[in-house]
């Protein structure tokens, strides 16, 4: 009893001395606002003056970081231009047309301005030869101050900002001190990457649906990955890169990743789930996570674990029809109908004169195709067929093939211009302060798309109408925590969520196929056997009585 | 000849009848549940019970087969002519005349012909279908790079319904025909007791009274 007693005090006063390290540790520990490298640019000499412009700024970088610039020139980011390896065909924003905006060429400043280069005016010539015209900043800005001007080719705001002026992001612009910039950077973060590719398409969440300023403090519900009250995790973290030269991309997708996680320093060449969760990501000693596992060679990751896009109150585009633009106000002048309220609360437009009319979606289920990670563009040196809903960009891939998966798409639909004698897409000029032909101005589409065909270096032959079109985006953020995977029932059940998928097997999704029916047809002549036979039986017993 | 209470149901076949028919209702629920037929209970917890319970219905049938050759039980399955007609008018006329089964069990054939060659069918040809296509349909992974895979889990699958809904058939008939004698359970019992009335001749009875002496009870 006295020596339970004493190992009681002993283990008592075991535990209070244990607290008290503990709590002077927690005291001790590292200061966040401290850099994890080993440079801190605040101090660095070269970047202790006031910088007029930011290729003064890149040229200070440059001093030390020598070969940067010369890899970014290697980039998609800087060419804008991909040659696709299987198609050859010419891709990168230099060259696609799309079912937004529809392309670059002839409305370059507005476009230009998430360019990571300054002064990029004309898409007939490649990007700025100078070095120092490579936007070192945008990128590697830490100090969440550094916007370029939504219409200025690339350029940044100055020290002094227009009243009013906003940034590709909508928010009111403030004047950019290029010495504080220079002095915060450090690797990329969200808010970086995002600036731009968050506003895709001229605004929040337009494009991808699946990229949207919720990303910039996202919770896990949102995205397991990058959710601030979790890993939050970089962009870079999944697309990693070498050399100034990302990994993951729309034109060129390993579908279907079979290699899996590398070992500590090994591939740095893929952004698939499978380069870190390996190929058999679910608990192969479960029942279920077996199963799982064997979906996996034909479904996405994404398939699954994303069960809707455009969450946390940013709405994507759904549709957008250029065919209705140009309708002016009671007023004569252009307008803009804003019906839409997003679960954020705020209104988007639904009809604008400069481009026609919108629909917009949020927490939408995606669409499910056959994809091999090949996607094929209706550029304008393909012909189309206008009597349909033309593709836009075409994404390749079938179930008898080894690459393909089963992945999500956010299918944009629309309506937008084509030459009715060249059954060909159109370049329209759009944007163009005090320009003769561009349609936000002078309304005229004609002039719009002569000068868009002559920026695009394509043709124009005086006709024009509007066809519906398709263009497919992969989903592949806003990846779900595992326990809110799409359930088995979603696509196990009768026009489940891969029903328009012909030609698969799906336990469930047939109730009564040839087997079924057979076999109801066997048991129902067994049933009514049975119920004629204890009829008989019944009369039987009823006939011996009387007699 | 005299009619005596024989055991013939020895512990293992009334333990593999009764679970066999707890496993194979569970497995009828949750293959339907797979199937589409029903939504009242989740996907993920349908497959889960179903594979188990094939699991352990195999188990449970490999023992099973293990004691059919083990104990010779498997003679009573042989198909025979010997009395089928008679069995057959016996269930499309007689039955509904009040005629008496013309069958009368022996302890060493305790199925009528007719039901012989139902159990027969099922054990045969309906169970070996549809636990082949479940394995199949399990292992699918293993199988899918072969060639027409595609076409060939259709097959698979719809084979493997198709015997579900036998053995359904089945066992809707069995439930039946538990209807026929003069109460059910008179035909139950002896799946509980593992006794029934059997005809012996004086031989096989004084066989059964010196050698197995546990085997035979008087009628009560």
């Amino acid at each position: 009893m006295r020596s339970g007693l004493t190992t009681a005090i002993v283990g008592l006063g075991l535990v209070l001395s244990g607290l008290g390290p503990v709590s002077a540790q927690q005291s001790q520990s590292i200061p966040e606002e401290t850099s994890n490298t080993t440079v801190d640019h605040s101090k660095l000499e070269v970047l202790q003056k006031q910088f007029a412009s930011g290729p003064e700024v890149t040229e200070a970088c440059l001093s030390c970081h020598t070969e940067a610039a010369d890899q970014v020139k290697q980039s998609i980011h800087w060419s804008w231009d991909y040659t696709h390896p299987d198609t050859g065909q010419d891709l990168g924003k230099n060259n696609v047309i799309n079912s937004y905006c529809v392309g670059v060429a002839g409305n370059e400043p507005r476009c230009t301005s998430c360019h990571v280069g300054y002064g990029w005016k004309d898409m007939n010539t490649p990007p700025p030869e100078e070095t120092s015209a490579v936007d070192c900043l945008v990128c590697h800005d830490k100090s969440d101050t550094y916007f370029k001007i939504p219409a200025g080719a690339g350029q940044p705001f100055g020290a002094e900002v227009k009243e009013g002026a906003v940034t590709n992001t909508g928010k009111p612009a403030k004047p950019v001190d290029l010495k504080l910039v220079a002095q915060s950077v450090g690797l990329p973060d969200r808010d970086n990457c995002g600036n731009c590719h968050f506003y895709g398409g001229g605004g929040d969440n337009v494009k991808h649906g699946d990229l949207s300023s919720v990303l910039h403090h996202p919770t896990e519900a949102i995205d397991v990955h990058m959710a601030e009250d979790g890993l939050n995790f970089d962009c870079q973290e999944c697309h990693v890169s070498d050399r100034h030269i990302w990994h993951g991309s729309r034109y060129n997708v390993t579908a279907k990743d079979t290699e899996g996680a590398g070992l500590p320093g090994q591939r740095r060449d893929v952004a698939t789930c499978e380069s870190c969760h390996g190929t058999e990501p679910h608990d192969a000693f479960s029942l279920i996570g077996f199963k799982l596992n064997s979906h996996r060679d034909k479904i996405a990751c994404q398939t699954c674990h994303i069960p809707e896009y455009a969450k946390g109150g940013v709405p994507t585009k759904t549709l957008w029809d250029w065919s209705t633009a140009g309708k002016m106000g009671d007023d004569g002048k252009p307008m803009k109908v804003a019906k839409y309220e997003s679960g954020a609360g705020k209104k988007k437009p639904t009809y604008v004169t400069m481009k026609g009319d919108f629909e917009w979606g949020e927490d939408l289920q995606p669409e499910y195709f056959w994809f091999d990670g090949q996607v094929e563009y209706a550029n304008a040196d393909h012909e189309i067929d206008p009597s349909g809903i033309v593709e836009v960009n075409t994404i390749s891939g079938s179930q008898d093939d080894e690459k393909s998966r089963i992945w999500p798409f956010k299918v944009m639909r629309g309506k937008q211009p084509y030459d009715t004698e060249r059954n060909r897409l159109l370049y329209p000029h759009l944007f163009g302060p005090g320009s003769e032909t561009a349609y936000w101005g002078k309304w005229d589409w004609d002039k719009s798309f002569e000068a868009g065909a002559k920026a695009s270096g394509t043709e124009y032959s005086g006709s024009y109408d509007f066809v519906s079109t398709e263009m497919y985006w992969p989903v592949t953020h806003m990846v779900a925590p595992a326990e809110d995977h799409v359930a088995c029932e979603e696509c196990h059940r009768q026009d489940g969520r891969l029903a328009n998928i012909a030609g698969i097997h799906i336990p469930g999704a047939n109730p009564m196929g040839p087997g079924g029916k057979l076999g109801a047809l066997i048991l129902a002549l067994t049933l009514l056997g049975i119920v004629g036979h204890a009829i008989m039986r019944f009369v039987g017993r009823k006939n011996m009585k009387e007699h | 000849m005299s009619e005596r209470l024989v055991k013939i149901y020895p512990p293992f076949e009334r333990f593999w009848h009764w679970t066999q028919v707890i496993l194979v209702l569970v497995m009828t629920f949750t293959g339907f549940r797979l199937y589409g037929l029903h939504e009242w209970i989740p996907y993920q917890q349908a497959v889960v019970v179903h594979t188990y319970a094939a699991l352990l219905l195999m188990l449970l049938w490999i023992f099973a087969i293990f004691w059919h050759f083990t104990t010779g039980t498997w003679k009573h399955y042989v198909p025979t002519t010997n009395g089928l007609w008679q069995v057959i008018r016996f269930y499309g006329f007689g039955i509904f005349k009040g005629d008496k089964h013309p069958y009368r069990k022996a302890y060493w054939r305790k199925h009528n012909p007719l039901q012989a060659m139902a159990y027969l069918t099922l054990k045969a040809l309906i169970f070996p279908t549809i636990w082949i296509t479940g394995i199949a349909y399990l292992t699918y992974r293993l199988w899918e790079p072969a060639q027409s895979s595609g076409f060939w889990i259709e097959i698979v699958g719809n084979l493997h319904v198709l015997a579900a809904f036998g053995i359904l058939s089945f066992v809707v008939m069995h439930l039946y025909l538990m209807t026929t004698g003069h109460s059910v359970w008179e035909h139950v019992r002896p799946m509980f007791s593992g006794y029934d009335e059997i005809d012996l001749t004086p031989e096989e009875e004084a066989y059964l009274e010196t050698d197995e002496p546990s085997r035979i009870k008087p009628v009560v």
